[in-house]
């Protein structure tokens, strides 16, 4: 059993199980949008059959994929050894590269991914621009300065998730107080959002022109978005924070479904719509937050997973949000595995890798999406 | 210095005035500018003072007259008027092209997609010069401003046709929404790239940083006379485009039904953006916060009305970026702030106080 997946050719092959997805997600499309309503006391939802078919295949690929993340490495360890050292036998020499290394590495991957997909997805649908991600809201560029200013200046390394975290949140409260002026409205909250931005982007730049390379790059590298060096610690925050921002979105999903229909007719359908933005906003801001805080600022799969995502599912329930953010898990690993192969022993940022083949694979998706329309 | 602020801010603040005269009494509702008898000569004069400011302040002080006489009544033998007219007023022109292109783009591209968060570098056209311009730097080691022109105005424009082809794909052309998706894809790619070449290369990342954070100094003259022709044609077509933008934002079908070949507009109306964006990044580098925030600023001093838009952004982004730039040279003496950094530290605060104050005139 000493099966062990070449280096490059691993990252190729994911490439290849990621397009041939794509096609299976088109044709998703016509699979049939049978529905099954399930109610039990307060809780009540929307089973589509096309959601949980979904759902379920985009858990077998984080599970297949982590299985990969766990066997393929620098270090050679046969594939059953791998499982076997991560699930039930740890007293052997491979315990260190799977358990502290690989398998928080894959955990931290999968759970980030979730985090961004579904926050992206909350503030795609809230302000209903297919542009917007928790960016606009200043989450990345508020924990940018942060951690710049922290790097450039020669602090602690180890208060770079704190710093970028107040950062995040810092921001974020910020455009949320500018923009409010009896409500806050979508498009004010966006242009708010261009400003402050900008000026938190100005000071990114100020401190790339102004202070020593050597600092800059690093500060640039933790910008890139990178895995590198993830522990379970990271992994725990991950999954508290989801935790308890995860059932608070999928209970605010209805809310998010009758705010899209403005605010007039929400306001008539007995909506608080003030008090339920906000519930909104903080939920996919901290989603947001926590991730950047633990991985940096990767901003493209809170951008692009959840419009895969909606070419395939267009309705807004649980289910779907629960398959965005499933769908973002996949991505990100699958990103941070070609990312760690593919020139290897040489790594990438995972962030620079969720663009360089997020772009091509979202490009084939909206090829095909507009010849089927 | 102090004088130079108060004065910036007084002039910068002239048109809102202007707007409170002609209007009387000034509502939150409906655009600032009232008329725009008064308000166009008003936006003129505000433009004609920041151009006489940038020629008269930067690291070396002189007076109003040696600035006035640099230009009207030259003497080569002084040295002050030498630097006015040698480096102060070229860069005042790429202020001003650079300026006026960015603005009037930014506004064609909202216009057209109709997303009040696309701007100029939706089309990709920031990270297509970037990425130009690091390549050639990591593989060719060109290392000056002028050597920058070319790469940076080819990689804007490749991107920019190559967001309008993919956009093309499928039925009905490019569509705002196929535009705004396919121009993300792109700057995704292109921008992910141009990290990776960043992040390989400490020497490229070094050199590249100043031309990434945006700047109007020491460009070459040469270069860019070749591009300011195409610059004012396309500044024309592009401002009397105006009626036709108001026709699209109507929406497709109601355009298509009034008679618009909406497509061809389009098509059109990418085509200067490509141009002016392209001429604008190969002046002054990425500069991403005047596409994208001077019409915002504009639309909540005229309204909705893209004739008027556009013409004003033709006057008041160069206001803007000639603004950040006076500003850039004075606060950290004698060296000099890259422009675009100035640029949203100036830009900021107005944007998000007209935002906050005025009944802003939705996309």
């Amino acid at each position: 059993m000493s099966f062990i997946v070449p280096s490059a050719m691993t990252s190729l092959y994911v490439f290849f199980g990621l397009i041939t997805s794509t096609f299976l997600l088109v044709g998703a499309r016509r699979l049939d949008g049978k529905e099954i309503v399930f109610r039990h006391g307060i809780v009540s939802s929307l089973l589509q059959q096309r959601i949980v078919i979904l759902s379920a295949g985009a858990a077998i690929g984080i599970l297949v994929l982590g299985f990969i993340g766990l066997i393929v490495g620098d270090y050679p360890i046969p594939a059953w050894k791998a499982i076997a050292t991560a699930f039930w036998d740890r007293n052997n020499e491979y315990d260190f590269v799977i358990n502290s290394l690989r398998f928080p590495r894959i955990t931290v991957a999968v759970l980030a991914g979730i985090c961004f997909a579904t926050s992206g997805a909350i503030f795609q649908s809230l302000i209903n621009n297919p542009l917007v991600s928790p960016d606009i809201i200043g989450v990345n560029n508020g924990a940018a300065v942060c951690a710049v200013i922290l790097l450039a200046t020669g602090g602690t390394v180890a208060y770079l998730p704190l710093a970028a975290f107040i950062g995040a949140v810092l921001a974020s409260a910020i455009v949320y107080v500018l923009s409010w002026k009896r409500g806050v409205s979508g498009s004010r909250l966006v242009l708010v959002g261009i400003g402050f931005n900008a000026l938190l982007g100005s000071v990114i730049t100020f401190i790339q022109v102004r202070y020593p390379i050597e600092r800059v790059m690093a500060a640039a590298r933790w910008q890139a978005g990178s895995l590198f060096g993830s522990s379970w610690e990271d992994a725990r925050t991950l999954a508290i924070g989801l935790a308890i921002l995860l059932p608070a979105a999928f209970t605010l999903v209805n809310r998010l479904r009758l705010l899209q229909f403005g605010d007039e007719t929400s306001v008539a359908l007995g909506l608080s719509v003030e008090r339920d933005r906000f519930a909104l906003l903080t939920v996919g801001a901290s989603l947001a937050a926590i991730a950047v805080a633990v991985i940096g600022p990767l901003g493209f799969v809170a951008l692009l997973v959840p419009q895969i995502a909606r070419t395939v599912v267009s309705t807004l329930t649980a289910g779907s949000l629960l398959f965005t953010g499933l769908l973002g898990g996949v991505f990100l690993l699958a990103s941070d595995i070609i990312a760690q192969r593919l020139f290897a022993p040489v790594t990438l940022p995972a962030g620079i890798v969720t663009a360089a083949i997020g772009a091509p694979y979202f490009l084939l998706i909206l090829v095909r999406y507009n010849r089927e329309t | 210095m102090i004088t130079a602020s108060v004065v910036l801010l007084a002039v910068t603040s002239a048109p809102i005035m202007a707007g409170v005269v002609a209007k009387k009494r000034r509502t939150h509702i409906g655009p600032i500018i009232g008329s725009h008898l008064i308000g166009l000569p008003c936006a003129l004069f505000v433009m004609a003072v920041v151009v006489f400011l940038s020629l008269r302040y930067g690291s070396l002080q002189v007076s109003w007259l040696t600035a006035w006489e640099a230009i009207f009544d030259y003497d080569s033998s002084d040295q002050k008027q030498i630097v006015v007219r040698e480096l102060r007023v070229p860069r005042m022109f790429l202020g001003l092209a650079a300026g006026s292109s960015l603005a009037v783009a930014g506004a064609l591209v909202q216009g057209v997609t109709r997303n009040p968060l696309a701007g100029p570098g939706i089309l990709g056209i920031n990270q297509g010069a970037a990425f130009a311009v690091v390549t050639a730097i990591f593989v060719a080691d060109i290392v000056t401003p002028a050597g920058y022109v070319w790469f940076a105005f080819i990689g804007a424009t490749v991107a920019a046709v190559l967001v309008y082809t993919v956009a093309h794909f499928g039925s009905g052309g490019p569509t705002p929404i196929k535009l705004v998706l396919s121009g993300v894809i792109v700057m995704a790619l292109l921008g992910s790239w141009t990290s990776a070449l960043l992040l390989l290369d400490l020497e490229t990342f070094d050199e590249a940083r100043f031309w990434l954070a945006g700047s109007i100094s020491g460009r070459g003259t040469e270069e860019l006379r070749f591009l300011f022709p195409f610059v004012i044609v396309a500044l024309i077509v592009g401002v009397l485009m105006g009626k036709q933008v108001n026709v699209l934002n109507l929406g497709e079908d109601m355009a298509a039904s009034m008679g618009q070949r909406t497509n061809q507009v389009r098509i059109l109306a990418g085509l200067i953006v490509i141009v002016l964006s392209g001429s604008a990044v190969a002046i002054a580098g990425p500069i991403a916060f005047i596409g994208l925030a001077v019409p915002h600023m504009v639309r909540s001093l005229v309204g909705p009305d893209y004739r008027w838009i556009l013409l004003y952004c033709v006057i008041l982004g160069p206001c803007l970026l000639l603004g950040s730039d006076i500003v850039g040279r004075l606060i950290v003496r004698p060296t000099e702030l890259q422009v675009g950094i100035v640029t949203a530290a100036v830009g900021a605060p107005f944007l998000i106080y007209l935002v906050r104050f005025t009944k802003i005139s939705e996309i």
